[in-house]
């Protein structure tokens, strides 16, 4: 014993010079484009930066920054369009991922393209979502409008993006549109590892469909379920092509949401430090669900 | 047997006929809607402007027209008033290929790199190495785009191919290492060992059995990749203006530009989204499997 280890000590100074030439070319790239510019990025938003007034930039103002965006009421505007938009997506996704799921967890003739078949939203650009999207429901001209009005659903061409509730609502349905099918795959793939004789056991004992449901299957895949919903908390949390291309933003800063409210700040007003700061308590947000979703996890995992 | 008898079962042998329709009524509804917006999109960019201008629009165009594509990529754009030109658009096909070819080589080739080391070669503290780069890829992008402008700008890199390429390359790695860590993890040390005994060093193990074992996680994350660069909006539209734009910035140029022709826009959308579905057909197998396995996805 004593002998392999004397024996293994330079290979394992050879093995270390060799992790760190294999892991050196990606730590450095990360180091540049992600480590240096949170540090820059948070000086930023503890100073003054404005674009337009170059002359005080670069002053030591604390949390001013901070402060000037808690209490502005765009900001709460779209911190709460925010909470609207990523509530009603995740809850849509989820729930509508997991029925589908649910229901197509059988053999059937063509399961293989239908495989296929929902990947492709998920797969194409979000901005070429938003413009297709926006053209469908185009008030003047909208396949939309169109259809419904052909199956006399609809009397005159509805101005579907009109209203501040109900453009956020179809941003939302539409990202329901992309988002879905990736979270029913996830969830396919978890209940196909469920054991078959469970089932059966169950139905020996002569449980209900609904009992099994939520007696077997729901505790079963409850970590999976878990890691969808939040990562599409996250992710929606994070939203921005799918508004900058239907919406805007509007109608009325409707569909304003944090991400926008923040792109508006930094490249529109040009108010880098504001923005920055506003970026910040969006990580922050992200990072206590991030904790939250960790420690939910770790119990789950305990059990 | 009594009516009763009789009409249960006459009704039990119905309900599996009636399952199987709805069954198949239920992915009937599934494919049009997956479908339908894409086939919209498709009919609108061979449909002439009067065709789309009608109320209800013609669902089937006669004729069709191939001018919009004729243009786009002949610059033969006489009958058509282009928001951006020809020129443009090709370039900017032409960038988000040669930029999300190369992102992909970069990010797999050193992500690879990097997650072997941290599983096989017990880097101290890679624990928490991990955890941070997790952490950065959670963060919103607005939180690195400010300071990367900046960089970018006072080294020469906006609207630059090479920009692009390091920022996305940056902003892909955590997620490629996490998968890929994931993956090496699934293969047991014992044929890298053997390999070892056999007289292979550590690295020839990684290229002769870690490497050829991962191809499925190597196939995931480099499919990842690329569909994540090719599709990314945001950076390019804050770091290129004109020489390095992508064709999702040249796309929503058609949208915010575009005068009287709302079949353009249906015409962008098509050739942004063809490599992706192409793509996306073509790697199924890898994509469900290496994503999932790899819980993170974008």
């Amino acid at each position: 014993m004593a002998t392999a280890l004397r024996k293994l000590t330079p290979g394992r100074k050879r093995d270390l010079r060799l992790a760190a030439a294999l892991a050196a070319p990606a730590l450095i790239i990360m180091l540049i484009v992600a480590a240096y510019p949170i540090i820059r990025s948070f000086w930023i938003s503890i100073t003054t930066y404005n674009l337009k007034e170059p002359a005080g930039a670069g002053e030591f103002v604390g949390i001013d920054n901070y402060l000037a965006n808690l209490t502005d009421p765009a900001f709460w505007h779209s911190l709460w369009v925010t909470v609207v938009f990523v509530a009603m997506a995740v809850t849509f996704e989820v729930s509508l991922a997991l029925a589908l799921a649910l229901f197509l967890n059988r053999p059937f003739r063509g399961q293989g393209w239908m495989r296929i078949l929902v990947l492709l939203p998920w797969a194409i650009p979000p901005v070429v979502v938003g413009v297709m999207w926006k053209w469908i429901l185009n008030p003047s001209y909208g396949a939309l409008n169109g259809l419904l009005t052909q199956f006399g659903l609809i009397d005159s061409y509805i101005i579907w993006l009109g209203e501040p509730f109900r453009a956020l609502l179809i941003v939302a349905l539409v990202d329901t549109w992309k988002e879905t099918a990736f979270i029913m795959l996830m969830i396919l793939a978890a209940l196909q590892s469920v054991p078959k004789d469970l089932y059966e056991a169950a139905r020996v004992d002569g449980a209900s469909a609904w009992r099994i449901l939520w007696g077997i299957t729901i505790p079963l895949i409850r970590p999976t379920l878990f890691v969808v919903i939040s990562l599409r908390t996250i992710w929606a949390l994070k939203s921005f092509d799918l508004i900058y291309t239907i919406t805007s933003g509007g109608p009325s800063e409707g569909t304003t949401v944090l991400g926008y409210y923040t792109y508006i700040e930094s490249f529109v007003r040009l108010r880098l430090d504001r923005g920055s700061s506003a970026a910040f308590i969006m990580a922050a947000i992200v990072m206590v669900i991030v904790l939250l979703y960790q420690r939910a996890l770790y119990r789950e995992v305990g059990q | 047997m009594s009516g009763a008898q009789r009409a249960r079962r006459w009704f039990t042998n119905l309900q599996k006929p009636l399952g199987k329709v709805l069954f198949g009524l239920i992915i009937a509804v599934i494919v049009f809607t997956v479908l339908a917006p894409f086939v919209w999109m498709a009919i609108s960019s061979v449909s002439t402007p009067r065709a789309l201008a009608q109320k209800p629009p013609e669902w089937i165009p006669n004729p069709a027209t191939w001018e919009r594509y004729k243009a786009l990529f002949t610059s033969d754009s006489s009958a058509l008033n282009l928001p951006v030109t020809a020129e443009t658009f090709r370039s900017a096909i032409f960038t988000s290929f040669l930029v999300a070819t190369t992102t992909t080589i970069i990010a797999v080739g050193t992500g690879a790199a990097a997650a072997f080391a941290f599983v096989r070669l017990r880097i101290p503290g890679v624990k928490y190495l991990l955890l941070a780069t997790l952490a950065v890829q959670m963060l919103p992008v607005l939180v690195l785009i400010i300071p990367l402008f900046l960089m970018m700008q006072s080294l020469g890199l906006l609207d630059t191919h090479l920009g692009l390429i390091v920022v996305y390359s940056g902003y892909l790695l955590p997620v490629v290492v996490w998968i890929l860590v994931s993956y090496f993890e699934s293969i047991p040390p014992d044929m890298e060992e053997a390999a070892m005994v056999d007289g292979c060093s550590r690295a020839e193990t990684l290229v002769r059995v870690v490497l050829p074992l991962a191809l499925p996680g190597l196939a995931a994350v480099a499919v990842f990749s690329f569909l994540s660069a090719w599709n990314e909006f945001f950076m390019a539209l804050i770091f290129t203006s004109s020489n390095a734009k992508t064709i999702t910035v040249a796309i929503t140029e058609f949208t915010t530009q575009a005068g009287a022709d709302l079949g353009l826009m249906a015409t962008g959308g098509m050739i942004g989204a063809i490599p992706p579905i192409i793509l996306a057909i073509a790697a199924h197998r890898y994509i469900v499997g290496g994503l999932t396995t790899g819980g993170v996805k974008s």
